[in-house]
């Protein structure tokens, strides 16, 4: 038995109409299509990243799939449920995180906005609470759930929102930039848990985001729209295939060393500080990060590391120059 | 830059700040017009129920009144207003105040360009309705007129000093919403917004006399309906300037009490 | 359908999340003690501002518009119970660009819920009360002081009338915010029809000329929240092309004003979700 995708988008189109001033007071109308024939589906149980620029037509999109907005023309089906007409059965079998919107009570502590919504979802009692103490464990919340939301840091107040988007056990989570103003160590162990509630209840993931290592740990698949178009299908292999994005590892030395060339999967671009500092470019999905560490290790100390990612703007960018 | 240069700049800038509001300029003349005839009507009916004049009022000037406050309470922005004491909660007048500028000077500016903004698209759309329904008893001379802009660009003044005193006091009270409620319903009672300060009892009357509040509407109201003219009308105007001096100065006292307190507690 | 719908709505299940909701946002407004014993003072400070404005009046005239002091005193009592009582439940739908800018209303649309409930629950303001205990003292102190002929009618108009009002107000404040899907920065706009509506129902109807009047009571039913009761309770005739028969028509007035508010409502979601136009 095959079964049905969890996401299912034909000929997706959105408008609107915005008025632009002209002169003093005369305004034109101007039809701007945010979001122009996606046709794409996503398998039960997938986790696809979904990128694009700013203004491409991901948070549309994300809008049309979740309810909040009816497409112009085209079909989506999510959860085989058509959201608009369904949103009250569909919000019960979804959860979605707006990283830069809060969904929970700011005023109120944490704690308060998980019994609130455990009411809003109509979930059993004991099952709501044996939930909240898995995400209250996995998470790390346990040390803030009595603090007022308002007062929480940004890392806090995130991993209060998946949970909040998390309680009611829904079959597909949507991220909409969730690790955007993290810092590193808070990105990682979002990740981290992430994967791992994947992998134990089988939740199906949509992520929207600026980070290539989110896509790269995350997701299996990749969407890239491009001026509400869709540009890219495919894994994130094949897309540095198409675009050529290298991500450059860039290690501090504890005495300085000629130029590292020949390292295995990367090539030297710069050496600086008399060799002190050296970066060395690869291919995510030839190599990975480690590797090269390693075998850098193996000629020089290595002091201190950092990655400089290929930049989601530029990588669309590059694709549309290669179609 | 030469201070009144500053002042003229900022001036400016208020003036185009409020005019990117235009749906919701032309949606406050609808609700200040709308009041207008409710405010009218009340107003002539009970100095109909007077027996046709009221301290001095009869039908067509007490709904000339009517019209005339709904006409100015934009411009003189009789409601609550909380921008500076936002900007000292979040800690922001650090930035104005690294300016080389005054800061009271700058916000009165800004204030003044807004004033000046609204004063016809907020004012006109009453009056016309006034004119049609009811008729309005304006004079027929240019001195009422004259005085009348003047005291409203006092009342103005007046107006934004109470405010800004009001919202200085963000520096030490956590919740500043109390005295802001406070605040508004002194104006209300006491400006001449609702009633004429004239029709008070006389206790009434000396309360409002000895607050700044009938500068701010009563007095522009007063003359530029030509009720008041004269030696009396330049009594009010020295009245209205007193207030801007006494209100001004202690503005500025305050103020710089509040810096302090922040320095002191490493705000 | 009409039977079903009880039936849900009786089903403590279904009303379960809002009361959720409700209990989470009045215990935040009394966490904050102090802070909330203000805000009743200050709600207190704007009902005793709105009644010193009638008080100004009779201390110059002792008719106006048919009554006497008690009478408007009666009249104001009620109107501003009602709306007071609006005013606590569903003033805060005023803020509803606000709400569509944060976020907030695209949150609401991802729960399993009405969007209206929540928005309903999502702030009531318990401070507002204190405009109804001054509306309520001084109908406390207008009843006894007004010459009226006491029966089960006046017990009957005296306890609808509140409720039924408070419902008129409510749906106006509805009505403008499903307005406000498509004025967003003219928000302002309908203040008119909300404030305004009870400013001109705390005085007598008869004061205003003849279109005002028609559009004080069956364009915006504010004369249907007090004046029109009012006239029964007191036993008096009011002006002579108004039948008297109409007070008896507030849960009437009520009922329509909720069927258009609720009608406007889901156009202006619609609106805004974009399945129309």
């Amino acid at each position: 038995m095959t079964e049905q995708p969890i996401i299912e988008a034909e000929g997706l189109c959105r408008d609107f109409t915005v008025r632009t001033p002209l002169g003093r007071f005369r305004r034109a109308k101007r039809t701007v299509h945010a979001v122009a024939d996606l046709t794409f589906s996503v398998a039960h149980g997938a986790a696809v990243g979904y990128i694009g620029a700013n203004g491409a037509g991901k948070s549309t999109t994300i809008k049309m799939l979740t309810g909040i907005l009816v497409p112009t023309a085209g079909t989506v089906r999510t959860c085989g449920l058509e959201p608009h007409r369904r949103r009250k059965e569909l919000a019960r079998q979804i959860g979605v995180v707006f990283g830069q919107r809060s969904q929970l009570w700011w005023d109120l502590p944490l704690r308060e906005s998980y019994r609130a919504l455990a009411a809003v979802h109509d979930l059993d009692p004991a099952r709501a609470r044996a939930r909240l103490g898995e995400l209250v464990d996995r998470l790390d919340l346990a040390s803030f759930l009595d603090t007022p939301v308002r007062q929480l840091s940004l890392g806090q107040r995130i991993r209060g929102e998946i949970a909040a988007a998390l309680l009611h056990s829904p079959r597909l989570l949507v991220l909409d930039e969730p690790t955007i103003g993290l810092d590193v160590l808070s990105k990682e162990r979002l990740r981290v848990f992430l994967v791992e509630e994947r992998a134990a209840h089988g939740t199906s993931l949509l992520l929207t985001t600026h980070d290539m290592d989110d896509v790269q740990r995350l997701t299996e698949r990749v969407l890239v729209v491009d001026k509400g178009r869709m540009a890219f299908d495919g894994t994130l292999t094949g897309l540095v295939d198409v675009v050529g994005a290298q991500r450059v590892m860039v290690v501090d030395l504890v005495e300085a060393c000629p130029g590292l060339d020949q390292v295995a999967g990367t090539e030297l671009v710069g050496v600086e500080a008399g060799g002190l500092r050296q970066r060395l470019a690869f291919t995510p999905g030839r190599t990975t990060a480690a590797q090269v560490l390693a075998a850098v290790a193996e000629r020089a100390v290595v002091r201190d590391l950092a990655i400089e990612e290929p930049d989601i703007e530029d990588v669309v960018r590059k694709l549309y120059l290669a179609r | 830059m030469h201070p009144l240069r500053t002042f003229a700049v900022f001036t400016a800038l208020g003036f185009r700040r409020f005019s990117a509001y235009r749906l919701a300029t032309a949606a406050g003349a609808f609700t200040n017009t709308v009041f207008g005839l409710i405010k009218a009507s009340i107003t002539v009916g009970v100095i109909g129920a007077a027996g046709g004049e009221l301290a001095g009022y009869d039908a067509l000037t007490g709904a000339t009144y009517a019209w005339l406050t709904q006409a100015i309470i934009a411009p003189v922005q009789i409601f609550a207003w909380d921008e500076l004491a936002q900007r000292i909660r979040t800690g922001d007048i650090a930035v104005d105040l690294a300016r080389p500028v005054d800061l009271q000077m700058t916000y009165l500016a800004g204030d003044l360009g807004r004033a000046a903004f609204q004063v016809l698209p907020r004012g006109l759309p009453p009056l016309v309705a006034g004119a049609l329904v009811t008729g309005l008893a304006l004079p027929h001379t240019a001195l009422p007129y004259l005085l009348g802009a003047l005291a409203l660009l006092l009342g103005v003044v007046v107006s934004f000093l109470c405010r800004w005193l009001v919202n200085i006091a963000a520096f030490w009270l956590v919740e500043l919403r109390g005295l802001m409620t406070l605040y508004v319903v002194s104006v209300g009672a006491f400006s001449g917004v609702l009633i004429p300060v004239h029709w008070f009892p006389s206790w009434l009357a000396s309360v409002a006399a000895a607050s700044p509040f009938p500068s701010m509407v009563q007095t522009p109201v007063d003359l530029l309906m030509g009720r008041v003219e004269g030696a009396p009308a330049l009594r009010l105007l020295a009245v209205q300037v007193l207030w801007v001096l006494m209100i001004g100065v202690a503005g500025r006292v305050a103020l710089r009490r509040g810096v302090r307190t922040v320095v002191v507690q490493g705000g | 359908m009409c039977a079903r719908w009880w039936f849900k709505v009786a089903d403590p299940r279904v009303l379960a999340p809002y009361r959720a909701l409700l209990a989470s946002r009045l215990q935040s407004q009394l966490a904050y003690r102090r802070s909330f014993a203000l805000d009743v003072f200050g709600a207190v400070g704007i009902g005793l501002l709105e009644f010193a404005e009638v008080y100004v009046i009779f201390a110059n005239i002792s008719i106006l518009g048919g009554l006497d002091f008690a009478g408007v005193a009666l009249l104001f009592a009620l109107a501003n119970i009602a709306f007071s009582l609006a005013d606590m439940t569903v003033g805060h739908l005023d803020a509803l660009p606000t709400y569509i800018r944060t976020g907030l209303l695209d949150a609401f649309l991802l729960r399993p819920l009405s969007v209206l409930g929540q928005l309903v629950t999502s702030d009531v303001q318990l401070r507002r009360l204190g405009r109804t205990a001054v509306a309520v003292v001084i109908l406390a102190v207008a009843l006894p002081a007004s010459d009226i002929d006491w029966r089960a009618e006046t017990v009957y108009l005296l306890i609808l009338t509140p409720i039924a009002g408070a419902a008129i107000f409510a749906a106006l404040f509805v009505l403008a915010a499903a307005a406000q899907f498509w004025l967003v920065d003219g928000a302002e706009l309908t203040s008119a029809f909300t404030y305004g509506g009870s400013y001109a129902a705390s005085y007598p109807t008869s004061i205003f000329t003849m279109p005002v009047r028609v559009l004080f009571t069956f364009v915006i039913p504010a004369a249907f929240t007090a004046y029109l009761p009012t006239l029964l309770i007191l036993g008096i005739p009011g002006p002579p092309d108004t039948p008297v028969w109409l007070g008896w028509l507030t849960p009437v007035a009520a009922a329509v004003a909720w069927v258009v508010a609720l009608l406007a409502w889901r156009l202006g979601l619609r609106h805004y979700t974009g399945t129309g136009s």
